[in-house]
């Protein structure tokens, strides 16, 4: 009781459903390309208008090639679910970012920097990854397709009130860790459903010290624990990384709203109905070996043996194993990498390329590497050239490609080849997720940029001095 | 497809694997449709498990094995993890599985079972061991799945179990309605929260 999740949660509350889930008024909706054809189809047939079309934004994303996006996309299939896109929102009212336009990029980057996710909000996408946005302070959940047509046709989605559950970061990083291993640690730590049911708050002073850009992704990976979604209080740098923005509230507005905002948090009284509490020094640099995210493990550690595995476990894991072609009880460092890819709505903002580029400055690409650098979107790739990152980067031999979802899902042509190693910033590590028969290491982008100069798995801090992260 | 639920009584096709993720599900290279063609979805449901890469049926697994069929799916615990792709569901009902039994299920995809008249039931890991075993032992087991009363039964063996659902959710299930049909004669109230804001 009394947590901030009650607090945002409770202030949209249309009703509650005798014996049933609550009607919740949402007050922004994402739409990809992706997740939302079919819930304009249902529209249509229904006969109805979107109840508040000003609330709606649509991108495309997931499909997009990350090459010469200024001619038509060469997979006809990807074209029409994109230009499918353009046209629903166009007959149906809706603000649409197409390829090209300087908004565009992934919807869960673009959301943020444009400053339409904001504090106290309830935000919904048809997409897993919606949590991200949870970092400034919002009540943002991932949905699905017929319940972004109920968004459209309502402006509220019916819901079973999640569980609350804090989680707090105590004590400082240690050098080289960052926020995506915080991530892989609590994955590895939780499991892929240790969180289901819940909505999390992350707290304490770890993650009071995150960048925003760190906030996000840890933001981003609450899902991968199965957790609904999670979300940090608003500070003083949500503030400062908010003002000014496109989207956000501006002159009085703006100072009513931080007023407003400056309130959610949750109380000293506040009840959780599960809380856990992590050490930072704990968290190593972290690397994931198996199938799925919660498969991960400090990067200097060996796999797990099988006795260590619970017997209904143990078919999946071995399973994975096979899969990944690793042996349980060996090490992963030293292991020959075959693809690098930085980007994502997980790792795919500014200072994942800064981060990036700190470590490869000066050094060269290794030779059996194929390195993709994919920012987050149109607004990040200016940001990366007004840095003259992109000319560190091309020294080095690695070039930056055009904003999209790319290798994390593989929807557009950047697929990685059946068999080949990928060390990847993306969020997910399932078979195929990257191309059919691709194998996935999940890492932070100082394990990928150590990657993609060494051609091995490689622990990033051999190459940092100490204090630089 | 919207359709009544009452009582299904069915053998089972086994997948006693853990944290089935919705990317084996359907594969995201499916996700590029624009229309809800079940057929489409369901006849590439689990398709890199299901299919080598020329296409033909790998006979491994069970989905190509003529010994198992039926409407009810049993899998192993944290069922549907991942990605909110609705398409998931949509395969499920498409192949014609009308019940999905398992100890645990991830939240989105359960609502998305829901939405699309697929029925995930959430057993007892001890049900779900002995279940397993039971259609080991005879693949032409049933399992009785009543909605009315909300029990599922191990026909082989007679272990019978309640299961939640809400009662909101089970009159919608029983009855073939959906969500939007409920908010839809909402609007008055959702226009009475605004104005209020």
């Amino acid at each position: 009781m009394n947590t901030l999740f009650d607090k945002i949660w409770d202030a949209h509350v249309v009703q509650n459903v005798e014996d049933g889930p609550t009607q919740l008024y949402i007050d922004r909706l994402y739409c990809h390309e992706v997740t939302s054809p079919q819930a304009f189809e249902g529209m249509r047939q229904r006969g109805l208008q979107c109840l508040r079309p000003s609330q709606i934004f649509c991108m495309p994303d997931h499909n997009t090639p990350t090459h010469d996006q200024d001619k038509p996309i060469e997979d006809p299939v990807s074209k029409t679910q994109v230009d499918t896109l353009a046209k629903n929102a166009a007959d149906f009212g809706l603000t649409h970012f197409g390829m090209m336009d300087p908004k565009n990029g992934i919807i869960h980057v673009v959301g943020p920097e444009r400053g339409l996710s904001l504090p106290g909000m309830t935000i919904v996408c048809g997409d897993s990854h919606t949590s991200t946005h949870g970092a400034v302070g919002a009540v943002a959940f991932g949905i699905g397709t017929s319940e972004v047509e109920m968004v459209m046709a309502s402006q509220c989605i019916l819901q079973q009130k999640p569980k609350s559950m804090r989680i707090n970061i105590e004590g400082q990083l240690k050098w080289g860790v960052t926020a995506k291993d915080v991530a892989l640690y609590l994955m590895s730590k939780l499991t892929t459903s240790g969180a289901t049911g819940y909505f999390v708050e992350y707290a304490g002073a770890a993650v009071r010290n995150l960048s925003m850009e760190g906030r996000l992704t840890l933001c981003n990976l609450s899902i991968e624990m199965g957790a609904r979604g999670g979300f940090i209080a608003p500070d003083e740098k949500t503030f400062n990384y908010l003002k000014g923005r496109e989207y956000a509230p501006k002159g009085e507005d703006w100072d009513k709203a931080v007023e407003y905002w400056k309130t959610l948090k949750s109380g000293d009284d506040a009840v959780f109905d599960k809380e856990l509490t992590f050490q930072a020094e704990d968290i190593e640099p972290m690397i994931t070996y198996g199938t799925n995210p919660g498969m991960g493990m400090g990067i200097n550690d060996t796999i797990p043996t099988l006795d260590t595995i619970d017997e209904a476990g143990q078919a999946s894991f071995v399973k994975a194993l096979d899969y990944m072609g690793f042996q349980p009880g060996e090490k992963l460092l030293g292991k020959t990498v075959d693809y690098v890819f930085l980007g994502a709505c997980t790792n795919g903002r500014i200072e994942d390329f800064r981060a990036f580029v700190n470590l490869v400055k000066g050094k060269k690409k290794a030779e059996n590497v194929t390195a993709w650098l994919v920012p987050g979107s149109w607004m990040v790739s200016q940001q990366i050239h007004d840095e003259g990152l992109d000319r560190v980067l091309e020294a080095a031999g690695f070039e930056i490609r055009q904003p999209g979802c790319s290798a994390c899902l593989a929807m557009n042509d950047d697929k990685i080849p059946a068999g080949k190693l990928s060390v990847s910033t993306s969020n997910r590590n399932f078979e195929g997720r990257q191309g059919p028969g691709a194998r996935t290491i999940l890492a932070s982008p100082l394990v990928a940029a150590a990657a993609a100069i060494t051609g091995v798995i490689t622990d990033p801090r051999i190459f940092m001095k100490e204090n630089q992260n | 497809m919207k359709q009544k639920f009452d009582i299904i009584q069915s053998t089972c096709v086994p997948l006693p694997l853990e944290n089935v993720d919705t990317d084996q599900i359907i594969p995201a290279r499916f996700l590029k449709a624009t229309t809800r063609d079940e057929k489409f979805f369901g006849d590439n449901l689990f398709r890199d498990w299901r299919y080598d890469k020329e296409g033909n049926p790998k006979p491994e697994f069970v989905l190509n094995n003529p010994t198992y069929g039926g409407e009810i799916l049993v899998a192993g615990k944290n069922f549907g993890s991942g990605s909110s792709r609705e398409h998931a569901a949509w395969a499920i009902a498409g192949y014609g599985f009308r019940v999905v039994i398992s100890s645990f299920f991830a939240d989105i995809h359960k609502n998305n079972e829901l939405n699309n008249f697929v029925l995930p039931v959430v057993v007892s890991e001890e049900f779900l061991a002995e279940l397993f075993a039971s259609i080991n032992a005879d693949p032409k087991m049933e399992v009785r799945v009543d909605v009315p009363n909300q029990t599922v039964t191990n026909l082989a063996n007679g272990q019978s179990e309640h299961f939640d659902i809400n009662g909101y959710k089970k009159y919608c299930l029983m009855n073939a309605l959906d969500d939007i049909d409920f908010l839809l004669e909402n609007k008055d109230k959702i226009e009475a929260f605004e104005q209020a804001r």
